[in-house]
């Protein structure tokens, strides 16, 4: 394997690898704390018991997300050095407030995992919101130094220098807000669907129906709500991926050519060496609309680029699609779930809607991982866009093959474990919680 | 700005060798603790650090940000030439971290656990004593960066006697950290002598590694005793180092747990400051003979300001809160 490409590849495993413990991280904090609240106002022991169930899963997700996360904060530099060197002082202020974020999350889940029967309720009950807040808060700001790399901000390029340097500048870069919020609602609805799906699975089993029945409704609602409100994100990120980055844009819809009006392709099988698309449905003016909000305008296709500056278009698109489809899917599941809550009828005797959740479970994820693809490896052959190319950012070191064929053996087994585990603990939650309270 | 910035990453790392080396070092004691008391002392130790492990390796987090946000040169250095011994740290970090929160968290207690607890205690000893490792390798002058061969680039710059008997020498005094903290952790009196035992021993390996390491460096030519014996500063820490030695025998018999505690802090803070002041504030000596310095190679100091701004802040959010959560957890219903 070459070892660039190797390089590549252990950063996108380590990133994808990441990027699904720490979503978990950040949110079920926020389910944590509204059973927890439900506990402390209505005293029902069950929402006790689901608090610390839950518990046990975040700290699971959490130790894996900040020692894959700590992997990262080295792995930029093992892997990329020439890139850190320029990038490390302008784009480092997220970096350095994530820390702080970070840290502050470390210690209140602390309070919050031991604090049981030991602090003040409330007191208690605010550790686990902090868990919560700071988390987020890591996350945007994680996000924002990525935007960075996707919308660069804050310096001078002069021949090759790196000048007047504004780190405040380099961090609200033009891209980090539509990134930012993308991701975050990408985080709830992935997780909200993967937690409420698993308790729907459950509540069709018939175990501790009860329980697991409570679970689902706020991990559901967080879920569809966040699903509602993607698409309007998903529309803020297009139009402004249209304007900084006319090459993503392009590849995503795998646009060859400058086309005004441009039509929204869906699916198609793309050809990279004769740049066609064989099989996609058309929908004519569409993709103007999304990128400019207007039927007629003109968009750039990848024939105003220069050849050696295009992003690979298969991937890209075929990503894209995967992503636009998911986003569509849980939609129409969201509104079916609140069109069923408004009427009022019981959920257990929905069996199908429940039987949909359980469906449901892994396609957050597939989104979110799909959506990482594209601003990724939309943004090739770049790693600073328009700046500085990956493959001049990679590091002198040879043999990296080997440490990537180490590394995806490591992050394979965690995942099996951490599978394993969870598995475990669902599968004990009639021994660990059998009280009568809780199985009514 | 500057110094702010650099007080922090020194106070970082300082931390980081205490807090995390304890850490390493509790896996440490495991791996020497008899078949029979490993479960008592996984027991103890699991109420000792189980609500701090995660914000005692912050630390390591804050360093390595201050290092690539302020000081990029040093940071990709390190990255380049200390790959390797960096990925198997951090392989260990990964594992150490994964196999302490499974263990615990497995709902069911099987044979499961008999894995998760190996992989804890040897990823333990391959994390401190790579970190140790790291460290000498930085202040041995091997680090060759005009180097053309894959082992004088890679290999040598930490594979050397120095390295390896700093690693050893971490490797014992995060065994010693652990034991002193466990002492005040356990309430019964069989399992403080075991811990005192576990403390004196590693106590003596700590100095038998250390003259370990004083030999070491002659043999690679580090003019380590100039560093501790030609300084002011390296001769009084070194002193005071040793003078608490004594004191601190004496404390163990007696079994004086909290100021056993400052105490072995103290040391290993005089023996860090001893080794290093001689050559602060460079950061990696090359072999060339040249050395990257933190103030030569700061970052631009717009970013130097607002880093050193972030530090503070940070610090006002999190020292009460990681003060308080210390205080809470340490006292116990007594």
């Amino acid at each position: 394997m070459d070892d660039f490409i190797a390089a590549r590849s252990q950063m996108a495993l380590s990133l994808g690898f990441h990027i699904i413990f720490s979503c978990i991280g950040m949110v079920m904090p926020f389910f944590m704390a509204v059973s927890h609240y439900k506990w402390l106002k209505t005293n029902n022991e069950v929402y006790k018991n689901l608090t610390k169930a839950w518990s046990k899963g975040v700290a699971i997700f959490f130790a894996t997300g900040a020692v894959s996360g700590t992997m990262l904060s080295f792995e930029l530099g093992l892997l990329w050095p020439k890139f850190m060197d320029h990038a490390g002082p302008i784009f480092g202020m997220p970096f350095s407030l994530e820390g702080t974020a970070f840290f502050i999350e470390a210690i209140a889940l602390g309070f919050f995992l031991y604090g049981w029967n030991k602090l003040n309720k409330w007191f208690h009950w605010f550790t686990g919101m902090v868990v919560g807040v700071s988390g987020l808060a890591s996350g945007i700001l994680v996000v924002a130094a990525n935007a960075w790399m996707n919308s660069p901000a804050g310096f001078d390029f002069v021949n090759g220098q790196y000048l007047n340097i504004d780190p405040i500048q380099a961090m609200f870069n033009k891209a980090w807000f539509s990134q930012a919020l993308h991701m975050c609602l990408a985080a709830f609805t992935a997780t909200g669907f993967a937690v409420a799906g698993v308790h729907a699975l459950m509540i069709l089993r018939n175990r501790n129906a009860y329980f697991h029945l409570k679970a689902f409704k706020i991990a559901a609602v967080f879920a569809c709500i966040a699903a509602l409100l993607q698409p309007l994100s998903g529309d803020i990120s297009a139009k402004d991926v249209a304007i900084r980055q006319p090459a993503k844009l392009a590849a995503m819809e795998a646009l060859y050519k400058t086309e005004k009006p441009a039509p929204l392709l869906i699916g198609g099988i793309v050809n990279e060496k004769d740049k066609t698309v064989k099989g996609a449905i058309e929908i004519p003016g569409a993709l103007s609309f999304l990128a400019h909000g207007d039927f007629k305008a003109e968009v750039k296709g990848l024939d105003q680029i220069p050849e050696n500056e295009h992003p690979p278009v298969a991937i890209t698109h075929y990503a894209f699609q995967i992503m636009v489809g998911i986003g569509t899917l849980l939609l129409l599941v969201a509104i079916t779930y609140f069109f069923i809550l408004f009427k009022k009828k019981p959920l257990t005797e929905k069996r199908w809607l429940l039987k949909l959740f359980v469906a449901a479970i892994p396609l957050g994820y597939i989104a979110l991982e799909a959506g990482w693809v594209v601003t990724e490896v939309g943004r090739q052959p770049w790693i600073i866009y328009g700046i500085m190319r990956t493959k001049d950012a990679v590091t002198p070191m040879p043999g990296i093959a080997y440490s990537f064929y180490i590394f995806s053996v490591i992050y394979i087994s965690l995942s099996i474990i951490v599978t394993f585990l969870l598995y475990r603990q669902i599968k004990m939650v009639p021994v660990l919680y059998n009280n009568p309270e809780s199985n009514k | 700005m500057k110094d702010v910035v650099i007080i922090f990453l020194c106070m970082a790392i300082l931390l980081y060798f205490l807090l995390g080396g304890a850490d390493f070092g509790a896996g440490i004691i495991e791996l020497f603790t008899s078949t029979k008391n490993r479960s008592k002392t996984r027991k103890t130790m699991y109420q000792a650090i189980g609500p701090v492990w995660e914000a005692n390796h912050m630390w390591l987090i804050i360093a390595i940000v201050i290092l690539f946000v302020g000081f990029p040169h040093i940071y990709t250095t390190m990255s380049v030439y200390l790959h390797i011994p960096l990925a198997i740290m951090l392989i260990g970090i990964i594992a150490r971290g994964t196999a302490f929160v499974f263990r615990h968290y497995d709902a069911v207690k099987d044979d499961m656990q008999w894995f998760y607890n190996r992989i804890f205690r040897y990823s333990s000893f391959v994390t401190a004593l790579f970190l140790g490792i790291i460290a000498g390798s930085l202040i041995s002058g091997h680090i060759d960066t005009q180097a053309t061969d894959f082992y004088t680039a890679y290999i040598s710059g930490w594979l050397n006697w120095f390295s390896v008997a700093v690693g050893l020498f971490t490797v014992a005094l995060c065994g010693f950290l652990a034991a002193i903290y466990l002492i005040g952790e356990t309430k019964e009196a069989h399992d403080k002598r075991r811990f005192i035992k576990k403390a004196e021993f590693m106590n003596v390996a700590a100095v038998v590694f250390g003259a370990m390491v004083f030999i070491a460096a002659q043999r690679d030519k580090i003019p380590l005793i100039e560093w501790v014996f030609k300084s002011n500063v390296g001769l009084l820490a070194i002193i005071s180092a040793s003078l608490s030695l004594v004191l601190l025998w004496y404390l163990l018999i007696k079994g004086k747990t909290k100021v056993l505690r400052i105490l072995a802090g103290f040391q290993v803070t005089m023996i860090l400051l001893a080794i290093s002041y001689a050559h602060f504030p460079n950061f990696i000596r090359l072999k060339s003979g040249n050395a990257i310095s933190l103030l030569e190679t700061a970052g631009p100091e717009k970013t130097i300001y607002s880093l050193g701004l972030a530090l503070l802040l940070g610090s006002v959010l999190i020292l009460p809160f990681l003060g308080y959560l210390f205080y809470k957890f340490q006292k116990k219903e007594e």
